[in-house]
């Protein structure tokens, strides 16, 4: 598997994510319509993620949270806009308080494609912020911590 | 093929240890790039390196200060919006990693944690 690109628009305020996959579609789209394969890659290895609440159909909510190493945990939430199986889906994605309820926080709208390239996949995904102000807010929520996890995956992905 | 994004030099600059303390020590106040270079043991040329990876990815600037040159850590509401991107990208591109591991380990012949597929 290779990333393609990993882009940022700071026009559309959007991360656009290309990556090819070995494997068919199908494969690739287990990996989003299982909560138990969504647990294993969504959050980084010190964070992982615990789905609580899965409803894959549009309109369809989902809560989960992200387990740190001190036990601490971090909520978030989706809702499924549209889920064409197995080539796209798309759906928000926000923070959750403690109780696993919506935070009063930006939300990301995502979309991804899945299309048969030879034997194999190429996923792209779009995430976009409505504003600039939410991007900052963002920021301000927690993400350099996450940047230091992410950081530290780098290592391992430069180390190849 | 990989294409380096901003994302990535930001993920670059931040891989290695010494450019976070690099980072830390002058968020702060402005710091001459010759007490960076005393505060390490390496040589002045390779903190010089460390401070240009991370210029190129935003995250310091370099000012002029009568015969010095001093390097300060950008904060990050000053740019918020690239800052908060550069780390969507990041987390997104860890998730694509782990979708190609979690692939791999799952091997060929298709689901494999018996949790009964999608529901």
């Amino acid at each position: 598997m290779s990333i393609v690109s990993v882009e940022t628009d700071l026009e559309a305020l959007a991360v656009v994510l290309v990556a090819e996959f070995s494997e068919p579609p199908e494969r690739v789209w287990e990996l989003w319509s299982d909560p138990r394969k969504l647990e294993r890659w969504w959050g980084p290895p010190t964070y992982p993620a615990t789905v609580e609440r899965f409803e894959f159909a549009p309109g369809g909510e989902v809560s989960y949270y992200m387990t740190g190493p001190e036990g601490d945990r971090h909520g978030g939430w989706w809702r499924f806009t549209a889920i064409e199986a197995p080539t796209g889906l798309s759906f928000e994605d926000g923070f959750a308080d403690a109780d696993g309820k919506p935070a009063d926080a930006p939300v990301a709208a995502v979309t991804v494609e899945l299309a048969a390239a030879g034997p194999g996949t190429r996923m792209e995904m779009r995430a976009a912020y409505p504003t600039r102000a939410d991007l900052d807010q963002v920021v301000g929520m927690g993400m350099e911590e996450g940047l230091r996890e992410s950081a530290g995956q780098m290592d391992a992905v430069l180390a190849r | 093929m990989v294409v380096e994004s901003s994302a990535d030099r930001v993920f670059q600059a931040l891989s290695d240890a010494t450019r976070r303390d690099i980072l830390r020590r002058c968020a702060e106040e402005a710091v001459p790039v010759s007490r960076l270079a005393q505060a390490y043991p390496m040589s002045f040329a390779a903190v010089q390196k460390h401070v240009a990876a991370l210029e190129r990815a935003g995250l310091v600037v370099k000012e002029q200060h009568g015969r010095e040159r001093r390097v300060r850590t950008v904060p990050a509401g000053l740019d918020g919006a690239r800052r908060a991107l550069d780390l969507a990208a990041g987390s997104w591109r860890g998730r694509a990693d782990r979708m190609a591991q979690l692939l791999e380990e799952d091997g060929p012949a298709g689901p494999a944690s018996g949790t009964g597929g999608t529901r």
